[in-house]
């Protein structure tokens, strides 16, 4: 009787001290390997999927030949051992030949991610790898810090852009203080933007007014319900909605009626 | 000379540890080919790939596919320390040794007693946690923390601040368990640990030269190996073992030597300059 009451205050102690020892192990891991605004090597796949592939070997790192790459320590922004990169610093200068997604054993950095072909489909067709197909993130405009919004002519992110006239172009606009010069305002492009930061590096103001942010984070998504039947494709999102089947959760009769009566409305 | 040949394997083990840091160093600063990378996936000559298999169990209980590249590395060292030499990663090549063993040295000066017991089958536990966590999480639950990896990665590629956690490493091993992490909680010891259990490198005991002087006892890290010492002659069969040979410097009476192959009486680095029995 004893003998199964100690065996049970065992097996109670080990499960505390495995539970115990997982949580905080669990909670340990899981906070140092989170890290929403990273901007990771060209051809990485999805952030979530990246953090559990990367097998943190660094390898990308050597493979950079601008030292843009680094290693995430503690006390970074970036999941643990990661890679990652700060544009403001050195930004991706896009190598044609793509030496770190090469490097990458792990298929966290996967030269099929520099295969897509973007989603303007107008240009070529082709299913090469390139860099241009990289997605790092996207450039984001502060307009309220940009001098170009603010009537002086800078056009340095325009210029520096390697994607320059496709990435980033200016829209001319009247210069409405002077009423005789325009103002070159830089717009991005999400089509064709990589995410390199060249942009942001060069940026001339104090604290970057144009700079990178991981795509997730920089785009929105219009959603399955509203449709631009004027846009190509825009009608397949139709297909994708599941219709109300009348009849069964809607009663269609009382809503035409609730639409009919205006009682309520001019009481 | 008598100390360098009584310090003969912890020289050239300290040689092995330094010198692959050096070119992996070398790979990182000056593109040397040797080896790149690092531990937990290297690139040995810039064909063949070596990885932590340990590792690469984590991202597959992650539910990730690991790349082949990663398979094949894990796959080759599995074969080099399961089938060849045992677990010498703990030895002759993890940097946190050298760390572990100044703690000891250093908890041996300051005579600190162990502040917390801790089984030695804690770190098979913490090795199968990893998995578990690894598959709750969907992240590599051990690499995410891992020490090894810290300073590796400090070294390698002048990181910053991974430093604190091996100075807490260091403060655990003295003043709370010693040899607390590599003996008691190192999940990837744990792993190396079961595999080597039959790999052809072993320590082989000659009880006929014994004396029962106790002198390996007093320098082994994992003393619950050396059971059958002055009591039969053998091998060393647990995998617990980390073929360091600091038993076989310290042996004066040619009773403990390396023996590569289970039948076959190859000493390989044996005492054969002294055996004048």
């Amino acid at each position: 009787m004893t003998s199964r009451r100690e065996a049970l205050k065992k097996l109670l102690n080990s499960a505390m001290v495995v539970g115990g020892g997982g949580l905080v192990w669990g909670n340990i891991a899981k906070a140092s390997q989170s890290s929403p605004v990273t901007l990771r090597p060209p051809g990485a796949i999805e952030e979530n999927k990246f953090i559990q592939a990367c097998i943190k070997c660094g390898k990308c790192v050597e493979a950079c030949p601008y030292d843009t790459l680094k290693l995430a320590t503690i006390g970074e922004t970036s999941a643990l051992g990661t890679p990652y990169f700060e544009p403001r610093k050195v930004p991706c200068y896009l190598c044609t030949n793509y030496p770190c997604t090469e490097a990458c054993p792990s298929g966290a950095l996967d030269l099929k991610e520099l295969q897509k072909e973007s989603e303007d489909k107008s240009e070529d067709k082709s299913e090469e790898i390139n860099i241009e197909n990289a997605r790092m993130g996207l450039a984001v405009i502060h307009k309220e810090s940009c001098i170009a919004f603010g009537g002086v002519q800078c056009d340095a992110c325009y210029r520096a852009c390697p994607l320059m006239g496709k990435a980033i172009v200016l829209d001319k606009e009247v210069n409405e203080f002077t009423q005789k010069h325009a103002n070159l305002k830089p717009v991005v492009n999400s089509d064709y933007c990589t995410g390199c930061g060249i942009c942001e590096q060069v940026c001339v103001v104090e604290k970057a007014a144009i700079f990178i942010l991981p795509v997730e984070l920089a785009t929105g998504n219009v959603g399955d319900h509203y449709i631009r039947s004027w846009k190509e494709n825009d009608e397949s999102k139709l297909k994708n909605q599941k219709l109300i089947e009348e009849g069964k959760d809607t009663d269609v009769e009382s809503a035409i009626d609730y639409l009919n009566s205006d009682e309520e409305l001019f009481e | 000379m008598s100390i360098i040949r009584k310090y003969r394997f912890l020289i050239a083990r300290r040689f092995v540890q330094i010198g692959l840091l050096l070119l992996f160093v070398g790979g990182n600063y000056f593109n040397w080919t040797i080896l790149k990378g690092n531990y937990s996936s290297g690139l040995f000559l810039d064909t063949i790939p070596l990885t932590d298999p340990y590792a690469v169990l984590q991202i597959l209980f992650s539910g990730f596919m690991a790349g082949t590249d990663l398979l094949i590395g894990a796959a080759i060292i599995l074969l080099i320390y399961g089938f060849l030499f045992g677990r010498v990663f703990c030895s002759w090549i993890c940097p946190i040794n050298i760390i572990a063993d100044a703690a000891i040295f250093t908890s041996n000066k300051l005579a600190s007693k162990p502040k917390m017991k801790l089984s030695r089958r804690t770190r098979y536990g913490a090795m199968i946690l990893g998995l578990i966590l690894s598959t709750l999480l969907g992240i590599s639950a051990f690499e995410a923390i891992n020490p090894i990896a810290i300073l590796h990665r400090e070294i390698i590629f002048g990181l910053g601040t991974g430093w604190t956690i091996i100075v807490a490493l260091f403060i655990f091993d003295v003043t709370i368990t010693k040899h607390g992490w590599c003996g008691h909680l190192c999940p990837l010891g744990a792993f190396y640990s079961l595999i080597s259990r039959f790999s052809l490198l072993k320590i082989k005991h000659n009880n006929d030269n014994c004396t029962n002087c106790m002198k390996c006892f007093a320098v082994c890290h994992e003393p619950q190996v050396l059971s059958i010492i002055g009591k039969q002659n053998g091998l060393i069969k647990s995998g617990e073992c980390t073929n360091c040979g600091r038993c076989v410097e310290v042996c004066e009476d040619n009773a403990l030597n390396f023996n590569l192959g289970k039948n076959n009486k190859i000493n390989i680095l044996g005492a054969s300059s002294r055996g004048f029995k």
